[in-house]
């Protein structure tokens, strides 16, 4: 491609052209680094934040100190961020599982020897969702002894032992779904445990099973759970829990 | 018109019979001019300086109307010379620091580009890193196919659950399974509701921070037995004995 009037080199004159184009100015918003350019400054600082959709997620400026490695040790957002790759890693996940109990051990055993990264993906799938308990752990500890949940953010404490919960309840439906030995009797030891909740203890049982033994109709069930529905709840809490950590006034502390 | 308030009224009428009983006598001018002749409270009415009161005497005597303070206003009850010959009158007190407190104090912030951003995605890397690596080396377990005539021994839950499971072997199941995990977790969503001491510094709070640390080492320390020191028939075995019975 050749400049009509010869004067600029190709490469940015196509860039120019490319970031006048309508399509361009019509995806990045006015103020956007990649309409006008990053040159260092206060102001392109706050435009990175401002014009993404990082705004979303995070104010233009934070406490000093709430940039403190060692203050939070990225805890909940490293929670967050396996929350992430769990929801990628389990996408890829599905395209070769059906959970029923004819095929799901088999398809897992397919997806080890004959997919492409299969098996590393699987591992990557399992070792993120114990890091994610430890992780969502950990932030509850670490919270509390930085006494971060005292007014005003009692609310937020309340959301957190929710999404404690909701971490504990999206690993142990995904720990049924390989149908091998282990699944089958460390769900029959847990939902046994469950089965004693008192007064309608056998009701609770019935409902996570979907019957009265574990059989294909629990791996239906806890596959719809563990893929879509506790997803969906945990992205709404977490939604909530970003969000008044923000109202709040942005993380606790300093001591 | 507003009318004026009854405890200022009488505040000033005191200071009226105050400074007729002492008749001009002034105190040592302590108070700073500006203070002076700020038109108000009793405390700086007796202390006003004697060549301040001359200098509104003559004032008085010739008045001017930039200085009276309250032009126009009719229907109270003040002379319109007072005792000294001022012609001030009592308005309101306006108390200093509800002008001079600023709300908010201005605090150190940073960008969050470069500064947060940075370290998120360090942070967010070297957990990849970590989780790639770890995955090229350790596989997934995956035992046989489920077999519901087959019950291995031992059966374990996953290891978030074990402390419930390890407590199995103490209380009935209604206890173990359900009441003190219940309980546990009912404290757990109240605590900020519970603990009103409203410090978060660590020598203000060792009666919270003894208490959780205590329960995170109930259940660490369950967590542990029930993983590494339980073997077939979920019997107590030292694992450098019998071996590890334990599956993440």
């Amino acid at each position: 491609m050749v400049d009509s009037n010869g004067s600029k080199p190709t490469g940015q004159a196509l860039a120019e052209r490319v970031q006048g184009s309508q399509a361009w100015g019509s995806i990045f918003r006015p103020g956007s680094i990649f309409r006008k350019g990053y040159s260092d400054s206060p102001r392109n600082r706050s435009y990175v934040i401002m014009n993404s959709v990082l705004y979303h997620l995070h104010p233009v400026k934070v406490k000093r100190h709430a940039v403190k490695v060692s203050y939070t040790l990225c805890l909940g957002g490293l929670s967050f961020f396996l929350f992430i790759h769990l929801t990628v890693t389990g996408i890829f996940l599905m395209f070769f599982y059906r959970p029923t109990a004819a095929q799901a051990w088999n398809d897992i055993l397919t997806l080890q020897t004959s997919v492409g990264f299969g098996l590393l993906v699987r591992n990557m799938h399992r070792w993120a969702a114990h890091l994610m308990v430890l992780s969502v752990f950990l932030h509850m500890a670490r919270v509390f002894y930085h006494g971060a949940y005292k007014p005003p953010r009692e609310f937020n404490w309340v959301i957190g032992v929710m999404l404690l919960q909701l971490t504990l309840l999206l690993s142990f439906t995904g720990y049924l779904l390989p149908w091998d030995q282990l699944a089958l009797w460390a769900v029959t030891v847990g939902t046994n445990m469950m089965g004693f909740t008192p007064v309608f203890g056998s009701q609770v049982r019935f409902v996570l099973l979907g019957g009265v033994e574990i059989g294909t109709d629990t791996l239906l069930r806890w596959y719809v759970l563990h893929v879509l529905m506790l997803p969906f709840v945990t992205v709404i809490f977490m939604a909530i829990h970003f969000w008044r950590v923000r109202k709040d006034g942005g993380i606790s502390g300093p001591l | 018109m507003t009318e004026i308030p009854e405890h200022l009224r009488k505040r000033a009428d005191e200071a009226r019979q105050k400074a007729a009983a002492a008749s001009g006598a002034d105190k040592p001018a302590d108070a700073a001019p500006s203070e002076a002749t700020a038109p108000g409270s009793e405390a700086t009415e007796g202390r006003i300086p004697v060549h301040l009161l001359d200098r509104s005497k003559a004032a008085a005597n010739q008045p001017s109307p930039g200085a009276d303070p309250a032009p126009g206003g009719g229907g109270a009850p003040a002379p319109s010379s007072g005792p000294d010959g001022h012609n001030q009158r009592l308005l309101t007190v306006v108390k200093s620091g509800s002008i001079q407190d600023t709300k908010s104090v201005p605090q150190d912030k940073v960008h969050v580009w470069p500064h947060l951003l940075v370290a998120e995605f360090l942070a967010a890397l070297a957990v990849t890193l970590f989780l790639l690596a770890f995955s090229i080396f350790v596989n997934a377990p995956l035992l046989d196919l489920a077999n519901f005539n087959q019950t291995p021994n031992p059966s374990k839950a996953p290891w978030y659950f074990l402390g419930l499971q390890e407590m199995l072997t103490m209380f009935h199941p209604m206890v173990a399974g359900v009441t003190i995990p219940g309980i546990g977790l009912i404290l757990l969503v109240m605590a900020p509701y519970i603990d009103k001491n409203p410090s978060k510094a660590p020598e203000d709070r060792k009666f919270a921070i003894s208490l959780m640390t205590v329960h995170l080492m109930f259940w660490a320390v369950l967590v542990m037995i029930g993983s590494f020191f339980r073997g077939p028939g979920f019997n107590f075995i030292f694992p450098w004995n019998s071996g590890l019975f334990f599956e993440l």
